[in-house]
């Protein structure tokens, strides 16, 4: 599925410092049965984000008018368990294109990359900073520059850069998936299909 | 050039190196599930794709699945749309679909290796973290997103970065009542919830080569529960001896070529890993997890952790002990029962069962206990039949359920209430994983049982003769 392409994205972000924020909190699996992919954000943290009589809790950060922005900073271990990509697209479809953590479970950030999501590693300290710069200031801006792979909290300008594969980072900023690569090549794989020993 | 078990199956299946990106790797076997394909199927639709190799691919339906009166409609519509999806998708794309009421339906990581369709050395995917599960029988097997699953019904390939390599030795005997979810959770108690991402395990050592397939299946499923792609164990006699006559194993010379083949898969002698760790299996305890991940697990003698022994965050670990009701410093044994279930793709085999049965069997559920007994797929249902287990069961107050995911995740209706406790044989304990506000202790079949019989968290090695 298409995503919009990412370059440089510049906005304040939505502080969410717990570690090990587990798919199922993301997006708890009786939101999982839609057979298109639509509306998920607005089941995104579902049960940290709403009471069971479907009020909003005003202690949780996304239901506080002070943040907001297109990049959700997470802490460490975010994404972890299961596999669900609708945790990606719940993502997406809140509004956010960007997930900043000290650092990501694996088959989350394979699933961010795929649709559009650029999550973005960075060092415990450079996060303590930016928790505590949004704390100190809800307003505050990052700047992630994915051509550059840098990300920098501007208020005082202080920045890291980050890992991506120039091929990940090629398919995000022209808005390419691995599907489009695989179909191209889908010759050469049924060639090798066909000289498998087993 | 000394490789791994791990680097013999992958590279076998690297299709195209790209520079500067991933690897692209061909899929033998692609399991689909009602969940996590619809969207897949819908891309396909909408870019005008077919599936390239549907008899590499196999369908069944389990997470949202009810598992009592499956011959009945399935009430809750969007749940019935779905398992619809997959019907008739599956029908549309030519691939096996084994539905509710199918003799083979069941959990997708239990029928996989009971009908052949798991081999060793094969590279196996489904939109599914624990498909980690079929690792046990040295393949390269682990779950994917939904863009992913896209990909391999259309191209049978994705592409994935190589991970790094663990191995994992645990040598000596296990001790009275320590079951392979034991030796898993006592391991992810050690390494954490991080402690392998990125990396690919591969479990040696004695404590492995004696486990039955049932055990290696459960140990191997829970790889990703320690933040690995997926974990792996070399084949051996008992893993030939498993997999010899299934339906979808090799036949006739297919087989001798094969077996020739798997005897191939096992890491050089001097081959390197990236990271490894040995433990003593003679040290461990029967398990019991006390917090909403699974690594926040014990031995079940042990108290819970004061604030001051965690690495990590304090906070986030306040969190989780307030989630769950309990404070630093206390026992976990005596800790009062709501509900007990045994099942998943973690523990849903016929060893789980026995198990489970050797504790309650001559005893009776606590009154206060609701207890659901989910088999993993029909033919484990059928053992339990054959082999006079259910006769115990139902002697001692229990009843059994039909196949499916069940109380795992709670998108089903089998959920556990809110603030109530379950001992669950199943693989998260994450907040709200088995309903809404419930509450979970991850354990083994033995402790399970333990609890279903006494109500409370008890120490099954007072209950064995």
């Amino acid at each position: 599925m298409a995503y919009d392409k990412f370059n440089i994205l510049r906005s304040s972000a939505v502080p969410l410092s717990i570690e090990n924020v587990d798919t199922d909190q993301i997006i708890p699996a009786r939101f999982l049965k839609a057979t298109e992919r639509v509306g998920f954000g607005d089941d995104l943290f579902r049960d940290w984000r709403y009471n069971p009589d479907n009020s909003p809790k005003a202690e949780f950060i996304l239901n506080n008018p002070l943040y907001s922005g297109k990049i959700l900073v997470g802490g460490k271990n975010f994404g972890s368990g299961s596999s669900r990509e609708h945790a990606a697209w719940a993502i997406y479809d809140y509004g956010f294109r960007c997930v900043v953590s000290s650092f990501f479970a694996d088959i989350f950030k394979g699933n961010c990359l795929n649709i559009g999501v650029l999550p973005v590693q960075i060092s415990p300290d450079f996060a303590d900073k930016i928790f505590r710069a949004i704390e100190t200031d809800p307003k505050t801006e990052l700047e992630v520059n994915l051509p550059n792979q840098t990300i920098t909290l501007l208020s005082t300008g202080e920045h890291e850069s980050f890992d991506i594969s120039s091929y990940k980072k090629s398919n995000m900023m022209n808005g390419f998936d691995d599907i489009d690569y695989l179909v191209n090549i889908k010759p050469e794989i049924q060639e090798f299909a066909s000289n498998l020993p087993i | 050039m000394s490789n791994t078990l791990f680097d013999k199956v992958w590279d076998s299946h690297v299709v195209r190196k790209i520079e500067g990106g991933p690897d692209v790797l061909f899929i033998d076997r692609h399991m689909v599930h009602e969940v996590t394909s619809p969207v897949a199927f819908l891309g396909l639709k909408n870019r005008g794709l077919k599936v390239l190799y549907p008899e590499r691919t196999f369908a069944t339906a389990d997470h949202n699945t009810p598992t009592i009166n499956q011959h009945l409609p399935v009430a809750d519509p969007l749940s019935a749309n779905q398992l619809k999806a997959l019907e008739s998708n599956s029908k549309e794309h030519g691939i096996s679909y084994w539905g509710l009421g199918h003799q083979k339906n069941g959990i997708v990581h239990v029928v996989g290796p009971e009908y052949g369709i798991t081999q060793p050395g094969a590279t196996i995917v489904c939109g599914d973290s624990h498909t980690s599960t079929h690792g046990a029988f040295g393949a390269i097997a682990f779950g994917i997103g939904t863009s992913e699953v896209e990909m391999v019904l259309t191209t049978q390939c994705i592409m994935q970065p190589k991970p790094m390599k663990m191995r994992i030795n645990i040598n000596g005997k296990l001790g009275k009542g320590v079951t392979p979810k034991d030796v898993a959770l006592y391991i992810i108690s050690k390494l954490s919830t991080s402690g392998a991402t990125g990396y690919f395990v591969e479990y040696a050592g004695e404590v492995f080569e004696n486990m039955s397939m049932e055990g290696r299946m459960t140990v191997c499923n829970l790889s990703i529960e320690m933040g690995a792609r997926g974990g792996m164990i070399a084949p051996d006699e008992t893993t030939i001896n498993y997999v010899k006559d299934r339906e979808f194993s090799p036949k006739g010379e297919a087989w001798d070529k094969a077996l020739a083949y798997y005897k191939t898969l096992k890491t050089d002698v001097d081959a390197v890993f990236d990271k490894e760790y040995t433990f003593d299996g003679s040290t461990i305890e029967p398990m019991i997890t006390y917090g909403t991940n699974p690594g926040m697990g014990m031995g079940i003698s042990n108290a819970i952790p004061k604030v001051e022994e965690v690495e990590g965050g304090v906070a986030s670990f306040a969190k989780s002990l307030n989630y769950m009701g309990f404070r630093e410093g206390e026992a976990m044994m005596g800790k009062k029962v709501d509900y007990v279930f045994i099942g998943s793709c973690t523990n849903g085999r016929i060893e789980d069962f026995r198990a489970f049965a050797s504790i309650v069997k001559g005893r009776k559920k606590a009154d206060h206990v609701t207890a659901w007994l989910v088999p993993g797929s029909h033919i484990v249902e059928k053992q339990i039949r054959d082999e006079g287990l259910l006769d115990i069961l139902k002697e001692a107050g229990f009843t059994l359920r039909q196949p499916g995911c069940s109380a795992c995740l709670a998108m089903n209706d089998d959920k556990i209430p809110a603030g109530k406790y379950a001992v669950s044989t199943s693989n998260r304990n994450f907040e709200g994983r088995q309903g809404p506000g419930s509450r979970t202790m991850l354990a083994s079949p033995l402790v399970a049982a333990a609890a279903a019989v006494t109500g409370f968290v008890t120490d099954p090695r007072t209950l064995i003769q």
